[in-house]
């Protein structure tokens, strides 16, 4: 069963004027669906083909570069898109804040250490929140790896990601991707962040 | 003696319609200069602060390497463009590219695959090898193959704020503009 480009929940408009609508429609029908056609092409016809995303990321250092490029783009994008919603942003609740009070001090140092995660990955890459066993963990990976690989550097599962590859915020933001990251804040989905933490 | 960002041979337009003025603001007005002002705020103190770029390329790492390629990087990227100019190799560089990848066009064919194929950012490069040979190779991020021994003669800029502006996720029409602008004449002059 071939990946496919999943639907969003809400209009390539709808995180207007935090990213902008011909962003989301770029990004999502063309940088996505490239990744899942060449992750498709990569994976034709071997025994990778009925796996999850999940399962060929655990072993991705096996496989070759293009499953790891294209794998890791699409499952990345899969999960960005969800972690925004319109009408979002504010705070965390319930045990995902207390999670984040305990391991980085406030929600507010969170943002801080999580902004410079993004900021400071030099080239194209992703910024994460990880969930480590019982800890919380911010850290950055190149291109389009992430904390599901085996050959990844911090483990865990990804609960929120911010795609800091120019192409996701160059129309709107140009060079200023400190004004991306702080934008980010406003879309948000915290409710579905919280269900991935669980 | 601080690092600074030299002049452009040719207006912010003067590349239009392969590269539009407002791609050139960003990419020389910014990024260049950003990667410049970097360099300056981190030599001070290092052992670097009296190396040249081409010292800092060659030993440096970190940010300081970053930096101090991107600025090299960007300099020579924007060096080999002129609006008007030689469009294809002539002489001795025309003989070496034959050489080594049997006509021209082949040449610009393969040189395209490589600014394509390059995963995330980075730069693809036409280098002249020790032994005269000429070789595309590609590098990540602020890479530069200096630090191999190589003498780098063209290089494509395959970071998306090179492109995005006029291209969007178009890379392979954006390296294929690239063809109108370079000048052979200054690439000429490298080898």
């Amino acid at each position: 069963m071939a990946f496919e480009l999943p639907k969003l929940g809400y209009d390539y408009a709808a995180l207007e004027p935090h990213i902008d609508a011909r962003t989301m429609e770029i990004h999502h029908t063309k940088h996505h669906q490239a990744y899942i056609t060449n992750l498709n092409n990569a994976i034709a016809g071997g025994e990778w083909e009925t796996k999850s995303i999940e399962a060929i990321l655990a072993e991705v250092s096996k496989l070759p570069a293009a499953v790891r490029n294209n794998g890791g783009g699409h499952f990345n994008h899969t999960l960005f898109w969800t972690v925004m919603a319109p009408n979002a942003g504010g705070m965390p609740k319930g045990d995902l804040l207390d999670a984040i009070n305990r391991f980085f001090g406030s929600f507010d140092k969170f943002k801080e250490l999580f902004a410079a995660a993004g900021m400071t990955r030099f080239g194209s890459g992703w910024a994460w929140l990880v969930k480590a066993g019982n800890e919380l963990k911010i850290t950055s990976t190149p291109n389009q790896d992430n904390p599901l690989m085996d050959l990844a550097e911090v483990k865990g599962t990804p609960i929120l990601g911010v795609d800091v590859w120019e192409h996701a915020y160059y129309l709107k933001y140009q060079n200023r991707r400190n004004e991306y990251l702080a934008a980010f804040w406003n879309v948000v989905n915290w409710d579905e962040v919280g269900r991935r933490f669980k | 003696m601080p690092f600074e960002i030299p002049k452009l041979s040719y207006a912010p337009d003067a590349l239009q319609p392969y590269i539009s003025k407002q791609t050139i603001d960003f990419h020389y007005g910014k990024h260049h200069q950003a990667y410049v002002n970097n360099l300056n705020n981190l030599v001070p103190g290092t052992k670097f602060e009296t190396a040249t770029l081409e010292q800092i390329i060659k030993e440096a790492d970190g940010g300081i390497f970053n930096n101090a390629a991107q600025v090299w990087n960007h300099t020579f990227y924007f060096e080999s463009f002129s609006p008007s100019g030689l469009r294809e190799p002539s002489g001795s560089l025309a003989t070496a590219i034959n050489k080594s990848f049997n006509s021209f066009s082949s040449f610009k064919e393969q040189f395209a695959k490589s600014s394509v194929t390059l995963f995330g950012s980075g730069w693809a490069w036409l280098v002249k090898k020790p032994d005269g040979s000429l070789e595309i190779v590609q590098e990540l991020n602020a890479g530069n193959p200096m630090r191999k021994g190589l003498v780098p003669l063209l290089t494509c800029d395959v970071w998306e704020h090179a492109y995005y502006l006029d291209y969007q996720n178009k890379r392979p029409d954006y390296v294929q503009a690239l063809w109108n602008i370079l000048d052979w004449e200054i690439i000429d002059k490298r080898y």
